[in-house]
Formats: structure tokens, C-alpha cells, sequence
């Protein structure tokens, strides 16, 4: 094989085969928010002594927070390595476009950590009693709520990145503007057990991911601009 | 290719240069000197464009920078401080995404890079289980990858041994010879027949003047 | 307008522009809130629901309006600090968080203290309430991003970006408040009294109030920022020639 030019979508790819190798080398990365998530959700239970009834309604909301803090945990570690190793200054300098290779680091971060979640998501929900109406929408939500969660965590990852202990600051940046897929989120698990239709949510929070899609990496990238200065 | 007009950089309450000006001509090898602090490294990052925290005119082929930024990212190749290698993945990973950065796959030439570099059988091995020294030679092969005129070195004989820090010295020389320009720092005495030309800035200094 | 705004961009005639107006400002805020709080405290007639209870207004109304649209300012200068550079706009931006910050937190109390007596509680998780939390939240997050940096500069910038991307997500978190509310319906305790059953004696009164607390608004952001322009531009001559003029008196 002899010098193949490559298009955007090749080059791309490249960028999410990164991530992708680099979560399969320290697969603690991948673990250990799916252990917080699962650690987490267990402890409410053993909080209080709630009966099953009550457990069963308040585990949408359980599980939306313990998922909002996996994700934001996991982000710390978008871009340090990079940051500490020089790799973001190379990803910076390059001609390729900014925008869309920032979307696909997240993307490629989201498959490693957020992904996992959703999928362990229902296992968690057996274990609070969730009712049998909202496992579907549980999970459908975390898909559509945990993307734009790494989205809005990305951004102030790259904000933070620079400074040399940034997790608690990072929580406070950034669960104020999590808010509304929180809400969202666990409201649709919420509605569906109350019987109510639930496809106007489902479109909400469709609408908050490609908000979030396409305004987040012009943010992240003003950011990592700043980082690295 | 680089003129530079009228540069102005402060940090933390301090002129690190002001009124600087000069032009980084095709051909042409430029070592940035001073003292620890003196700003060499700030003034390599404002010249790639990853610091933007100064007053002052940056020109690429005689148009202004941020009016063909991606024309001069085709043409920069820089090398910081960090290596630019991420320790979990192996040399060829590593080289695979940078090609890709610049727009094109070749895995023949990465590996030719690398024997180049003395690391030939490494291309298959986390970077974390090779030495300092081995990791910055990584970071060296992407020399031999880019097309990039403009070179902007800064310290890049950290960690090298007395036949690689030779080994660059020529790489260094000839991408000058061949028309190409190279910016750098070093605290090593640069020995290269091609001529050098020397930006002091302890001289340039305000107070010093 | 470029060039007015690049002359008030310039921290050093935004000083000495405000120099001459400062006393005015200070003057009319002073007149007004003074009018407006013994008024309205001593004098306006008590609520024939609220009695007393009711005077809170005075200060509540006009410090959650004036935490919402400061908020809208800081976003504005942010805004221009990223893309004009211009330094006086974060000056600005940085005084705009603190006093939006206690507006906010000013709003939140007097809210809680007057919930108390009228609704027999302190909080309710209304959409209103709710949102004004999520604000200070932001507020805060903001200004404990800008004290992180060591660099004034990344500071500005991150805290500038920051800005921005609170004032996208603001009206999101506003409306997610009012949707959640709806779902959590509880009775209705924000009763919607119609405003002109007010008699002109309660309400002139919080007219003066209101003004006289944006007029120390906008006050404080001013003095703030003459503050932040004296201390960033400290080596420039002006300011040192200023210093030696006028002795500060400890």
C-alpha cells in the first residue's frame, strides 16, 4: 500500500478509531463509570428504608442523576491525555475541521462510556423496582439524553482541562446546564408510568441532542483554544 | 513565507518582547535564544498560532495569517514541549492518526519513518513500555511525514542521544536546503553547515535596550 | 457605532467617562430608593391579604428582574469581549456576575422570607423558584470558573465562553422548570392577583424602588469596573499619574 489521500469522513473515522483504541488499551475508562453507575444507584435503596412502591416511582429519578454523574465523571478524561501529552495542540494545528472532529471524539467517548450505561441501565432499574411501563422509555431516553449530557460535559472538560484539579469544578459548571435533560429525561420515564403518551418528549429530547450537536463543538473548541493557550 | 510585524506579547505583568519584527525566509534557519523565561517557547506558540495573547501583525506568503489559516496549517509542522504521543497506543496508531491529520494513510511510510528513526520492530508496542528517548524518536518520525514547509522546533533534542541528536541535525539542514524554513530553540550548540541566523531575545529586551 | 464602541472599549476614556457621570448616577439612585424604600416601607398601606408582609416587594421584584437581565448584559459583553477583544466588556462582564450573583441570592431570600408567612413555607419547587436556583447556580458556576485561572486573560475568555453557553441554555432550563412544574401539579398557591387591583399608594412606590435598585445596579457595575480597570491597567501611565494627583485616602 503506497500514499492514499484520504476524504473527511476517512479522516474522520480515523479520529474515532483513536478513541475507540485507546479506550480498549486502559479499559478502566470504560469500567469504572459503569461501576459508579451501578455503586450509586445501590446506595439509595440502602439509604432509607423505603417501601417497594416508593422506590419503584422515585428510580426514574435515581437513575437520570447517578447517569448524569457517570457521564460527567467519565469526561474528565476526554481531553487530558491529550492535554498532557500534546496531542490537542497537534489536533489544533491540524487543517482538518475542528468542529467535526471534536463531534466525533465525543461521539467515540460517548460509545465507550455513555453507551455501557444505557445499556446496564434496565439491570439497575430491575433493582429499584422500576415498573414494567418504563423500562422502554428509560432506555430510549438515556439514548437520546446521554449524548447531549457528554455534549454539555465536553465543554467544560475543555474549559477545565488546563487547570490541574478540575473535577469538582467541573460538577459545578456543569450540572446547572444538565438540568433540563435531567428533567426531561426522567420526566419521560415519569409520564410513561402515569400512562400518559410520551412522544412529545421523546421530541424534546431529540431536539436538546441536535441543539447540542451543533452548537457544543463550536463551544468546545473555543474552549480547547483558551486550554491550551 | 513568515513575516512577523510589530510583535507585542506580555504575560503575567511582564514585556516579554515588544516592536519585534522580522521574517522567516524560505530556506532559512532560525534559532530563537534567551534565557529561561525569556519567552522563547511563548513566541514559537504565537508563531504556530496556538497562543493568541499578543498585539501584532503575523503574515503567511504575504497575506495576513488568519486570512489563509488553513493554507498555513497545510504548511506548519510544530513539535512542543510533549511528544504528541499518547502512551497507551502503539507507534503506528499513533503515526496513523497524525497522517490522517494531515489527510492521507501510508502505513509503508510510517514504518519506514520509524526504521528511520532506529525503531524498527517498535511499530507494535504501547509507547508506555518504551523509553523517553525511544517516545520522542516517535515524535521525530512525523518529520518524515509531513509536508509541511515551516518546521517550528521548540527543544527538540530533549531526550536524544549523541547519534540522533546528529541524525536531526542533518534532517534539520536539509529540509532547510530543500527551500524549507525551520524555526527552533535548543540549549544544545546547533552544528549544521547550513547558515544560521540567531533572534536573541535577552537583546531584544526593553530594559536591555 | 465601531468607532464609539472602540472608544468605550478603551478602559482608559470609560474611566474617565464615567468620572463626570458617577455623581449624577449616585445622586439619583440614592434620591430615588430612599423615596421608594421609606415610602414604601413606612407608609404605603398594609396588603388586605399580606398585611406587612407584602413591603418585601419592594426589594424582591425589582432584585429578581434586575438578576434576570443582568444576566442578559453579562452575556452581551461576553459576547463582545470574544469577538471585538475588547477588555473593557469583560471588566464589565466580571462586575455584572458579582452583582447578578447577589441580586439573584437577594431575590432567592426575600422570596423565601415572604413564602413563609403568605404560603406557610420557605420554598416550593415552583417553576418560578426553580429556575431563579438554576440561575445562581450558573452565576456561580461562572465566577468560580474565572477565579480558577491564574492567567487574567484565559480567565476572561473561559469565563466569556461560559457565559455564552448559560445564555443558550437559560431559556431551555426556564422552560424544562415550567414543564416539570406542570407535570408535579400541586395547588396553586402563586395566586395571579390582577396588578391594577393594587391601589396607586403601593405600587408608586415600588415604581421608585425599582428604579432606584437598577440605578444601583448599574452603580456598582460601574464602580466595579473603574475598580478592575485601576487595577489591570495599574502600570499604565495614566493611571499612574491619576494615583499620584489624587492621594487615596485609607
Amino acid at each position: 500500500m503506497t500514499r492514499q489521500a484520504l476524504g473527511l469522513l476517512a479522516c474522520l473515522r480515523a479520529t474515532l478509531l483513536r478513541e475507540l483504541q485507546i479506550a480498549v488499551s486502559s479499559p478502566g475508562k470504560v469500567v469504572n463509570p459503569l461501576m459508579f453507575f451501578v455503586i450509586a444507584s445501590a446506595l439509595f435503596p440502602l439509604s432509607g428504608r423505603l417501601d417497594l412502591a416508593v422506590l419503584g416511582s422515585i428510580a426514574p429519578g435515581i437513575l437520570w442523576v447517578t447517569a448524569l454523574l457517570a457521564v460527567m465523571l467519565s469526561m474528565e478524561g476526554l481531553f487530558r491525555s491529550d492535554f498532557d501529552d500534546g496531542t490537542l495542540e497537534q489536533l489544533l494545528l491540524s487543517p482538518q475541521p475542528l468542529y467535526f472532529h471534536l463531534l466525533v471524539k465525543v461521539l467515540g467517548h460517548w460509545l465507550v462510556t455513555g453507551l455501557p450505561l444505557v445499556v446496564i441501565a434496565p439491570l439497575l432499574g430491575l433493582l429499584l423496582n422500576l415498573p414494567a411501563a418504563g423500562y422502554q422509555p428509560l432506555i430510549l431516553g438515556l439514548l437520546l439524553g446521554t449524548p447531549t449530557l457528554s455534549l454539555v460535559a465536553a465543554i467544560g472538560t475543555a474549559l477545565t482541562v488546563g487547570l490541574a484539579r478540575s473535577g469538582l469544578l467541573l460538577a459545578v459548571l456543569i450540572l446547572p446546564l444538565s438540568i433540563p435533560v435531567l428533567v426531561f429525561g426522567a420526566g419521560v420515564v415519569d409520564t410513561a408510568l402515569n400512562g400518559l403518551p410520551v412522544a412529545g418528549l421523546f421530541s424534546l429530547l431529540g431536539a436538546l441532542l441536535l441543539l447540542a450537536a451543533s452548537l457544543a463543538p463550536l463551544a468546545i473548541a473555543a474552549s480547547l483554544r483558551i486550554s491550551v493557550q | 513565507m513568515l513575516a512577523v510585524d510589530d510583535l507585542h506579547c506580555e504575560r503575567d505583568e511582564r514585556v516579554l518582547f515588544s516592536g519585534l519584527s522580522f521574517e522567516v525566509k524560505s530556506g532559512s534557519l532560525l534559532q530563537v535564544q534567551g534565557a529561561n523565561g525569556s519567552g522563547k517557547t511563548t513566541l514559537l506558540r504565537i508563531l504556530a498560532g496556538l497562543n493568541q495573547d499578543f498585539t501584532g501583525n503575523l503574515h503567511w506568503q504575504g497575506r495576513p495569517r488568519a486570512s489563509v489559516l488553513t493554507e498555513f496549517q497545510q504548511s506548519l509542522f510544530y513539535l512542543g514541549h510533549a511528544p504528541s504521543v499518547n502512551r497507551t497506543l502503539t507507534p503506528l496508531q499513533n503515526l496513523r492518526w497524525f497522517c490522517a491529520l494531515q489527510g492521507y494513510a501510508d502505513d509503508e511510510a510510517i514504518v519506514a519513518a520509524l526504521t528511520a528513526q532506529g525503531l524498527a520492530g517498535y511499530a507494535g508496542i504501547p509507547c508506555c513500555q518504551l523509553s523517553a528517548g525511544q517516545q520522542r524518536r516517535v515524535s521525530l518520525a512525523r518529520l518524515e511525514l509531513t509536508a509541511a514547509a515551516l518546521w517550528i522546533l521548540d527543544e527538540p533534542f530533549t531526550a536524544l542521544d549523541r547519534l540522533a541528536v546528529a541524525a536531526l541535525e542533518g534532517r534539520i539542514g536539509r529540509h532547510a536546503e530543500a527551500g524549507g524554513a525551520v524555526v527552533l530553540t535548543t540549549h544544545h550548540a546547533l552544528k549544521t553547515p547550513w547558515p544560521l541566523s540567531i533572534l536573541d531575545l535577552d537583546a531584544l529586551r526593553p530594559e536591555a535596550l | 457605532m465601531m468607532q464609539w464602541l472602540y472608544k468605550l472599549g478603551s478602559p482608559r476614556h470609560f474611566y474617565e467617562m464615567t468620572t463626570g457621570f458617577l455623581p449624577w448616577l449616585a445622586g439619583a439612585t440614592f434620591l430615588l430608593l430612599g423615596i421608594g424604600l421609606v415610602w414604601g416601607l413606612g407608609f404605603a398601606p398594609p396588603d388586605y391579604q399580606m398585611g406587612d408582609n407584602f413591603r418585601i416587594i419592594y426589594i424582591h421584584v425589582p432584585t429578581a428582574t434586575g438578576a434576570i437581565w443582568i444576566y442578559a448584559m453579562m452575556a452581551a459583553m461576553a459576547a463582545m469581549h470574544l469577538v471585538w477583544n475588547l477588555k473593557v466588556a469583560d471588566m464589565v462582564a466580571k462586575s455584572c456576575g458579582i452583582v447578578g450573583t447577589s441580586f439573584c441570592a437577594i431575590a432567592l431570600f426575600t422570596g423565601a422570607f415572604w413564602g413563609k408567612p403568605t404560603w406557610g413555607t420557605y420554598w416550593i419547587w415552583d417553576a418560578k423558584l426553580t429556575s431563579f436556583l438554576i440561575l445562581l447556580f450558573v452565576y456561580i458556576g461562572v465566577m468560580a470558573l474565572r477565579s480558577a485561572f491564574d492567567s487574567e486573560t484565559s480567565a476572561s475568555k473561559a469565563a466569556s465562553v461560559l457565559t455564552l453557553v448559560g445564555v443558550v441554555n437559560l431559556p431551555i432550563i426556564y422552560y424544562a422548570a415550567v414543564w416539570w412544574n406542570t407535570l408535579h401539579q400541586g395547588p396553586s398557591v402563586l395566586g395571579d392577583r390582577d396588578a391594577s387591583a393594587n391601589p396607586p399608594e403601593i405600587w408608586i412606590p415600588a415604581f421608585f424602588s425599582g428604579f432606584g435598585l437598577i440605578g444601583l445596579l448599574f452603580l456598582i457595575v460601574i464602580l466595579h469596573t473603574r475598580n478592575e480597570i485601576l487595577y489591570r491597567e495599574r502600570r499604565a501611565q495614566w493611571v499612574q499619574e491619576l494615583l499620584t494627583r489624587e492621594p487615596i485616602h485609607a
